[in-house]
């Protein structure tokens, strides 16, 4: 399997006024193309932050990320932008709907950065919601829906422009048993069956179990898969 | 089309508040819209003045008056085409709140100096007969509905007694500019009932207008009128009509000035309603912000939706304002009189109060987007409003 993502020697320092606040420290990683894995840690590992500098959302202080054979680290934050809408896809622990938009509108977001026309929009929209199984409701704002519907419209959302890598922060942490299940379940298909690499963050071992890979972080540092510090 | 969906839904989110907002907008551009309408009455007088007219007043105030006998001299002098003089009446009709102007004017020579006054020959020549016709303006007789042949009261105050005018008919206003709310007395007919009751004040004007011959230079023409008078008892300064107007207009300056501050203040208070407004809705929404930067969403996507909002709001609003100004100005010209002038919106005035809707429109998205542009993706996915 072909790496899709490579981290070198990554580290993260914040910066507030005089203080320093090491996050991740010498991260090294790599994430093949199709891979499905979970990342966990207690609170204040830094397991959030790996997953920003994964997707774009953040930069490291020092150190390489390559995501399909292009150092995000170097790129500009409106070539950042434009990356992220091709190739990242993203899940968030309260979904994050807008909501004053249906669930059609709220999919059909992030292709309104692209040249498709609105033919061509609404096969991908529907398409989406077929996949999460909410075609018969995606006229539904997201307060007349429920919290795990909610989240399907947001992988729908995730999964529309066909990105290269789903991230996933806390997916199933707003949800109840039963909708977390069939998150997962859902994420598991589009990873077996659509093929996309999936890097999730949680600190449920029993969300983490359905991740073909599991790291663990522990203050910064990624430990083998052994659970040994590197 | 979609993005400006996202700004229609997004700036009735909450309903109430922006209705409150647009409303706030509406009341505050009706209030500026009121103000610079009654700014701008006041400076009718100058816009209407005419550039080939002088005006001659006593070199002291204007208050003094002149005697009759410079009319002659004044229509002597070298570029002098027609000569015209007339008194302020004052007076008043029904009671204070029934302002309008009143003049005595000299019904052989005014409307040929002022050929603005559009009148009929019938009133004319009754003008000119009858000591006791007036002539109205049609703003005036539309107000209170006068016809020729109806008795006008006035009482009076610088010419003291209750003096009864016939109206002799009813002019016209050649401009839009151009009053239409006096009231013009025979001059000749004052004059004769003040050699009787108070002769000392017999033979006496208000001042001289004199219409000067084409090509003939203002400057000049002034000059040699008042050196006629110079060490004279009634000495005069001899000046354009526009000046004179100014002049008059002068001693109402530290109200027009402080009418000009409240309409600019009233700028500011609409800014603070809507920036308040849209720092609330850009705060609730920073966590949206956030996701749609992730998704993709550039920094000029934001600045587009941040500032449509704030535009469409504040536009809104004036619209609102600006539909509410005419009845209100109405309103106000109706039972105010203003300074007998007709009051009615001008475009300049709209076209300032749209100018202003926009500005503040963009002041107000300033700080919004500022802070929409400034906060991290990281943080903003996490902020909790």
């Amino acid at each position: 399997m072909a790496n899709l993502i490579e981290i070198k020697e990554v580290s993260k320092i914040y910066r507030r006024d005089s203080i320093e606040t090491p996050v991740l420290t010498g991260i090294n990683l790599s994430v093949g193309n199709g891979e499905f894995l979970a990342l966990m840690g207690p609170s204040g590992s830094g397991k959030t932050t790996l997953l920003n500098l994964i997707a774009g959302i953040d930069k490291p202080t020092g150190g390489e990320i390559i995501v399909g054979g292009t150092d995000i680290a170097r790129l500009s934050e409106s070539a950042l932008a434009k990356w992220r809408s091709s190739n990242i896809g993203f899940i968030f622990q309260f979904y994050n709907l807008i909501p004053v938009l249906t669930a059609y509108e709220n999919v059909e977001l992030p292709l309104l950065l692209t040249k498709l026309s609105k033919q061509e929009r609404k096969q991908h929209v529907e398409a989406a919601l077929n996949i999460v199984g909410l075609a018969e409701r995606m006229n539904y704002y997201p307060k007349q829906l429920s919290g795990g519907q909610e989240q399907r419209v947001a992988i729908a959302r995730a999964i529309v422009t066909d990105p290269l890598i789903l991230i996933a922060d806390e997916p199933t942490g707003d949800l109840d048993k039963n909708s977390a299940e069939e998150i997962m379940t859902l994420m598991q298909r589009l990873n077996s069956e659509f093929k996309k690499t999936i890097v999730l963050v949680t600190h449920d071992a029993h969300t983490a179990s359905r991740a073909k890979t599991l790291r663990h972080l522990e203050k910064g540092d990624l430990l083998p898969a052994d659970g040994q510090a590197a | 089309m979609k993005v400006l969906k996202l700004i229609f839904k997004n700036s009735f989110r909450h309903k109430l508040r922006t209705f409150l907002t647009i409303l706030g907008i509406g009341v505050a551009v009706m209030a500026f819209g009121l103000l610079r309408t009654v700014v701008n009455a006041f400076g009718s007088g100058v816009r209407a003045s005419s550039a080939d007219r002088l005006v001659t007043r006593d070199a002291v105030t204007f208050i003094n008056p002149l005697p009759l006998s410079y009319f002659n001299q004044i229509k002597q002098v070298p570029g002098v085409k027609q000569v015209t003089y007339m008194n302020w009446f004052g007076g008043t009709y029904i009671d204070q709140s029934h302002f309008f102007a009143r003049y005595a004017v000299d019904p052989n020579t005014f409307f040929s100096v002022y050929p603005e006054y559009e009148i009929g020959k019938k009133a004319f020549a009754e003008f000119q007969s009858q000591p006791n016709s007036c002539i109205v303006g049609s703003a005036l007789a539309q107000r209170y509905n006068f016809k020729a042949g109806d008795v006008i009261t006035i009482n009076g105050d610088i010419y003291p007694g209750t003096w009864e005018f016939q109206v002799a008919g009813i002019y016209k206003p050649e401009f839009k500019s151009t009053d239409a709310m006096s009231m013009f007395l025979n001059w000749n007919y004052l004059n004769e009932e003040v050699k009787q009751t108070f002769p000392g004040r017999a033979d006496e004007v208000g001042w001289y207008v004199e219409q000067i011959a084409n090509g003939a230079n203002p400057g000049e023409v002034s000059k040699e009128i008042d050196a006629l008078f110079a060490n004279s008892p009634a000495e005069t300064k001899t000046e354009s009509e526009r000046q004179f107007q100014q002049g008059f207009l002068a001693s109402a300056g530290a109200i027009i000035s402080a009418m000009n501050y409240v309409s600019f203040v009233i700028v500011g208070i609409i800014m603070l309603v809507l920036a308040n407004t849209m720092i609330m809705s850009a705060r609730e929404r920073t966590r949206e912000y956030a996701v749609l930067k992730a998704i993709g969403f550039s920094g000029r996507h934001l600045v587009g939706m941040i500032l449509g909002e704030s535009l469409l709001v504040s536009l809104l609003g004036g619209i609102l304002g600006i539909f509410l100004t005419y009845p209100l100005v109405n309103s106000f010209a109706s039972f105010s009189n203003f300074l007998g002038a007709e009051l009615s919106v001008q475009s300049i005035t709209l076209i300032t109060a749209f100018t202003a809707v926009v500005f503040v429109g963009i002041a107000a998205a300033i700080f919004p987007i500022q802070r929409a542009m400034n906060t991290r993706i990281a943080d903003g996915i996490r902020f909790v409003g």
